[in-house]
């Protein structure tokens, strides 16, 4: 029998059981307070609870395809192609987490541009903005060190540029290529390392920063965005209003990545083979499309200095620039817009489009 | 030691500083004791690189003019090319942009690199495409009918 506490016991031997030890009623009290702001934008906020989505349907095939994948040169290739060919439903998880990765990259990307288009940026959220766009570029390792995982053609050759790049850069890129290899060239010592990445030291430094992320969002609250015309409709609840539509939209997902995996199953492509050509019409995954054209555009040498080196350089002060936007735009005109950083993001989001497009359709 | 207060007063803040200092700089070794054996395990030992000083690719007969053969120099890649008129040439076929591997193309009698379409001619001359340097030639001697590639003397 538990000891009667207050004069308010809860209903429910369950319930009162976790109650008393827990103080439960505090957590729920939280959460009828916290709401979603309703004006013509709050669609967009449906596109971060997408890529959470996407990332836990990430963490649980990858954990299925840990089950059976075996790394190795010799083992690498086979192992996946056991898992598409002879276990029940290996094409499945395998063809999902493939989608799933570049929708997440994707969900993540439409993310961050209505978060900048919306300015949700600014002050006090400045470091919710950077912890997210870690997270995109965390995603983006995770893809390019996954994508060697199955040790084809295609993926070898994928690491053996991705990896050169890095060695490119003057001071550390010695380091860094032998860091990133583990030899000198791309080997079953890489592929040993790349899982590591893949499975371990990524999913780690990914979790933190996405508790980070989370926490910063539950702590100060969603950002309204300062519109000229205030939204006269009162906000919405989070539990179970926004919830539930975000419950709906995640199973929606869930069926297009079903459709996908079941109607375009990803390729496993031929067997790495470190002495035959690069095969023609090689290309990246296609948020690597727009770095790749630019490797392509760049000529050997601009005044002098590499023209792969000024690519890499140029691509790095980029994101740097990117990540500390919060700092360039800072003071909010009252219920408006800058028309420069607006002019930013366009050019931006255009760039980063048109190349991706001109890598799509360069042979 | 004559007056037990303040002498007292400058023991405690010495040995307050005495500690801060001291337990800082164990920290500082602390970290360094552990980040610096972990930061040299990240970073591979050398390896001894197998450098064969000359590798038969095969019976001349067996190339074809205007054709393009990938075979392996020690661990790298080499390619040798023999041209529309009989004559062979070889590199290493180790893209010098950002390392693909090349193959030669007979329709544009280039050897080509399919990663970010740089181009080279039969000398080895980056003509075209972002690669910045030449490939790196080997010699090509025929002896007995077989064909001998060997690393160029330095």
């Amino acid at each position: 029998m538990a000891e009667r506490t207050t004069s308010k016991a809860p209903p429910g031997g369950l319930k009162r059981w976790f109650e008393e030890r827990y103080g439960l009623s505090k957590v729920r009290e939280w959460a009828s307070h916290k709401t979603v702001p309703v004006h013509r934008g709050s669609v967009w906020y449906y596109f971060g609870g997408v890529s959470l989505f996407l990332f836990i349907v990430q963490v649980v095939t990858g954990v299925l395809l840990l089950l059976y994948y075996r790394v190795g040169v010799e083992s690498s290739y086979e192992s996946v192609r056991f898992i598409i060919t002879k276990v029940p439903f290996g094409w499945l998880i395998r063809s999902i987490h493939s989608w799933g990765a570049n929708l997440m990259i994707l969900a993540a990307m439409i993310h961050m541009f209505s978060v900048f288009f919306e300015r949700a940026y600014v002050k006090p959220r400045e470091l919710t903005w950077v912890s997210g766009f870690l997270l995109l570029l965390l995603a983006m390792g995770f893809g390019f060190s996954g994508y060697l995982l199955p040790w084809n053609k295609l993926s070898y050759f994928a690491t053996k540029v991705g990896t050169d790049i890095a060695g490119v850069l003057p001071w550390a890129g010695g380091f860094l290529l032998r860091f990133l290899r583990g030899s000198e060239d791309v080997t079953g010592a890489t592929l040993s390392r790349f899982f590591g990445f893949h499975a371990a030291i990524l999913p780690a430094i990914f979790t933190v920063i996405l508790t980070v992320h989370l926490l910063f969002v539950q702590v100060q609250g969603m950002s309204q965005p300062h519109l000229k015309k205030p939204s006269t409709k009162p906000p919405m609840p989070f539990f179970p209003n926004f919830v539930l539509r975000d419950l709906l939209l995640w199973l929606m997902v869930l069926n297009l990545l079903a459709l996908l995996a079941v109607f375009f199953p990803w390729e496993l492509g031929d067997k790495a083979d470190p002495f035959a050509s690069a095969p023609a019409g090689i290309k990246p995954e296609w948020y690597f499309l727009g770095a790749f054209a630019v490797l392509r555009l760049l000529p050997a040498h601009i005044l002098g200095i590499a023209g792969d080196l000024l690519g890499v350089i140029g691509i790095g002060l980029g994101l740097v620039f990117w990540a500390l936007f919060p700092w360039w735009d800072r003071h909010a005109p009252e219920g408006g817009r800058k028309a420069w950083a607006v002019a930013i993001g366009v050019i931006v989001l255009l760039s980063f489009s048109l190349l991706t497009y001109w890598g799509w359709r360069a042979s | 030691m004559n007056d037990p207060t303040s002498s007292l007063e400058n023991d405690k803040i010495t040995r307050r500083h005495f500690l801060d200092a001291a337990i800082g700089l164990g920290g500082v070794a602390l970290v360094a004791s552990v980040a610096y054996p972990i930061a040299k395990y990240l970073v591979p030992p050398p390896q001894a690189e197998a450098s064969p000083a000359s590798v038969n690719v095969g019976k001349v007969d067996d190339f074809q003019p205007d054709t393009g053969t990938i075979f392996k120099m020690g661990n790298k890649p080499g390619i040798l090319v023999r041209s529309k008129d009989g004559e062979f040439h070889a590199f290493l076929a180790v893209c010098t942009h950002l390392g693909c591997t090349v193959q030669y193309r007979p329709d544009l009698g280039v050897i080509w690199c399919a990663c970010h379409s740089g181009r080279f001619d039969l000398n080895g001359i980056n003509i075209a495409g972002p690669p910045p340097r030449p490939l790196t030639p080997l010699d090509v001697n025929i002896r007995d009918g077989q064909v001998f590639v060997s690393r160029e003397e330095a």
